[in-house]
């Protein structure tokens, strides 16, 4: 994006506005995902910069709301900070239990998402894979549908089958929604997946699972980690499925963060954002890593 | 022999080692490739179809059937009950528009007291009520009187409450007798019956989905629009900068993109609302005076900027993809012909990235069409697009068969917009990050 040598002043003075505003429309992207970090340490419940943070005071800043996220809903939060107190906040403690929800509902439904998914992406990518446009626009439709939609029919369908309230109703819906992500990127995975390899395996006597297991899931694992993030992405940022079809006592982070924003807003939001932040750029930094893996792997080098 | 076999065989037919004909082997081990493809799709797509195709197809039955007035289900035993039966056939003997006679007011009079008795009124009056609003006390209050009535039930009926009368209401009962109805896709469309059966619109102030359906699409536009010339500067920036230098800067993109939806509305709330940040900024650059703070929140300047900023990424990602492999030398060899940069920009490069643009904003738009969760926190009341008003129907006014009637007609816009998408783009295009 060097300026040529033979710009007239018009366009040198158009070229550094122009860098002005994309300076500006990045600071309009990451701004706002930054700005919940030291709102989040805010001594005082509220959502601006108080004069004595301006100042970078010490006493305007505090870990008053990351307290409260522990003590939140605990039977005696003012007992001392023994065993007894943390076993009370992990047992009771109202976010704590969420995030327990949270996980397990994530870490199920990334399972059941990746491993159907990947053997499905690996179906698709082959040539004679018959009606694969068609299948592909199915299987890729509950990213494209409209989450509210989603949440309407598995609400009469879990009514009617009984699934509604249990967890296993909620880790098959946010499976569903995260299939789309695994077979994307598996698919992107497999588009530079040298088929001659296989049958290099397979002529040198390896059976069908040898060669999966040895050549070819070494070369796709960068695609199938990457959706399978973002998969458990997916699942754990997903509010709308879980008002509409879990029973009231199943929190998640997301719904807790719903509930909280609804009805009172408390900085105590901000530090699970912040806390959220910090997840989604070390899932951010994991991706770009596995990505580059893999075009090492394929011999792909970035040019 | 095997040899006479063979030299026969390649002069005739090619056939394999085994003797069998070379073409349907092939067809065959094709057909064979075929299946084990196939196998390797099929538990994902039964998956699917159960968790997601199923669930829709009863969403979209429910728009069409509601039995409130003619089946009652009964929570403890689970049995089901037929409601209203005499009415029911009075109205298979009478043609729509038949003055109701005494027998007609006789079934009705039954069809209360049974409704009475099986604790079933309150459904058939909810029903009825979505037709002709305040027609449900009317229903319960004269159940109460039905089993104490005296023929003739006309006038006991009418004494009761003299708005039975109503042919308006007539036409409701008969219509909700049907098992199969398109009424709530009428409502739906701000239409509804009047008394003779003839589809009319409904009174300017009820009138409000046309309005939302509106509203949906002008702010969905102008959302993907706004993506459109935020991300358009930034795209063509990545894509023309050195790699090591344009990935560092994809982490202004991907970042957002990677960060949970509720944290982004969150700091929108946090920024915009009349004590936040950008109000504080404003004031103490004396922009704005302290006393009137411009209110950015919870109206519909909330719901674009917040959603400008959610569906940013899904325009620049696109758009990126097709710049990149743009030559930088078409517009240089524009330039050395004599163009300005402007018409190098407008003539040459522009034209090159319309794929992108396509792409990106078929993405941001069909998207926008069906958001939820930003508009329902930010939105206040102005802000609301369509699926929030599904998710009203489906959790406050409980009238199911009317949300599940709009969502049919959203999905409908939708899938219409994907298979566009596909057409266009082809969805094996799509790339995350």
């Amino acid at each position: 994006m060097a300026l040529p040598t033979y710009a007239s002043p018009l366009e040198k003075i158009w070229h550094y506005a122009y860098l002005v505003i994309c300076g500006l429309i990045f600071l309009f992207l990451i701004a706002p995902i930054l700005i919940v970090i030291p709102l989040s340490f805010n001594a005082e419940p509220y959502f601006t910069f108080t004069e004595k943070m301006l100042s970078f005071d010490p006493t305007g800043y505090s870990t008053r709301w990351y307290d409260m996220l522990l003590t939140f809903g605990m039977v005696d939060p003012e007992a001392a900070r023994d065993g007894s107190w943390w076993a009370d906040a992990w047992a009771n403690a109202a976010w704590i239990n969420a995030a327990k929800n949270s996980v397990i509902i994530g870490f199920f439904s990334t399972v059941l998402a990746t491993c159907l998914g990947t053997l499905a992406a690996l179906g698709l990518s082959r040539p004679e894979m018959p009606f694969r446009r068609t299948i592909m626009a199915v299987l890729i439709s509950p990213m494209i549908v409209p989450i509210i939609i989603t949440a309407t029919g598995l609400f009469f369908f879990y009514s009617a089958t009984g699934l509604a309230n249990t967890y296993i109703g909620i880790i098959m819906a946010h499976a569903t929604l995260g299939i789309p992500f695994v077979i994307i990127t598996v698919t992107a995975t497999l588009v530079g997946f040298d088929h001659s390899l296989t049958r290099a395996a397979a002529s040198l006597g390896a059976d069908p699972t040898t060669t999966f297991f040895k050549i070819t899931m070494p070369l796709i694992l960068p695609g199938v980690i990457s959706g399978a993030l973002f998969a458990f992405v997916t699942s754990f940022d997903e509010v709308v499925v879980v008002l509409f079809v879990a029973a009231h006592d199943q929190q998640t982070i997301p719904r807790q963060m719903w509930n909280g924003i609804r009805e009172q807003i408390s900085p105590a939001i901000l530090s699970v954002a912040t806390i959220l932040v910090v997840i989604s750029i070390a899932l951010l930094t994991t991706v770009e890593l596995l990505r580059r893996r893999s075009e090492r792997l394929r011999g792909v080098s970035p040019s | 022999m095997s040899d006479a076999v063979a030299a026969t065989s390649t002069t005739e037919k090619l056939t394999t080692a085994d003797g069998k004909p070379l073409k349907a082997a092939l067809a065959r081990s094709q057909a064979r490739n075929r299946r084990r493809a196939f196998y390797l799709v099929m538990p994902l797509l039964l998956f699917v179809v159960v968790t997601f195709l199923i669930p829709i197809g009863q969403m979209l039955s429910m728009s069409v059937t509601n039995t409130g007035f003619y089946s009652w289900k009964d929570r403890d035993t689970g049995e089901t009950v037929p409601l209203m039966v005499e009415l029911r056939e009075w109205f298979d003997a009478n043609p729509a528009g038949t003055e109701p006679d005494e027998a007609a007011y006789a079934a009705l009079r039954a069809g209360l007291a049974h409704a009475r008795e099986t604790k079933s009124i309150g459904q058939i009056g909810t029903r009825i009520n979505y037709e002709v609003s305040g027609t449900r006390s009317m229903f319960t209050s004269t159940a109460r009187k039905a089993e104490r009535m005296e023929p003739p039930f006309k006038e006991a009926i009418l004494d009761a409450d003299d708005e039975w009368a109503d042919p308006k209401l007539w036409a409701a009962m008969r219509n909700a007798s049907k098992s199969v109805t398109l009424d709530f896709y009428l409502a739906a469309l701000d239409r509804t019956r009047d008394a003779d059966g003839n589809i009319v619109k409904v009174e300017e102030e009820r009138a409000v989905y046309v309005l939302l359906f509106q509203r949906t699409l002008i702010l969905s536009a102008l959302i993907t629009f706004l993506t459109l010339v935020l991300g358009f500067p930034i795209a063509h920036l990545l894509a023309t900068l050195p790699l090591s230098k344009s990935n560092l800067l994809m982490i202004f993109v991907l970042l957002p993109f990677w960060t949970s939806l509720l944290v982004r509305t969150t700091s929108w709330i946090v920024l915009l609302q009349s004590q936040g940040v950008v109000n504080d900024i404003g004031v103490a650059a004396g922009l704005i005076a302290d006393e009137n703070r411009i209110q950015m929140i919870y109206n519909q300047t909330g719901t674009i900027i917040a959603m400008t900023h959610i569906l940013l990424p899904f325009m620049v990602l696109p758009l990126y993809s097709v710049m990149r492999p743009i030559d930088p030398s078409y517009v240089r060899a524009a330039r050395s012909l004599g163009a300005t940069s402007w018409t190098a920009f407008r003539r040459v490069y522009m034209p090159q990235t319309v794929p992108g643009i396509g792409a990106g904003g078929l993405l941001v738009f069909i998207l926008a069409v069906g958001y939820y969760i930003t508009p329902a926190l930010v939105g206040g009341s102005s802000g609301q697009l369509i699926s929030n008003l599904i998710a009203f129907h489906m959790q406050k006014s409980l009238n199911w068969s009317l949300a599940a009637a709009l969502a049919s007609l959203l999905l409908a816009g939708v899938l219409l917009l994907y298979w566009l998408y596909d057409r266009l783009v082809g969805i094996d295009n799509l790339k995350l990050g």
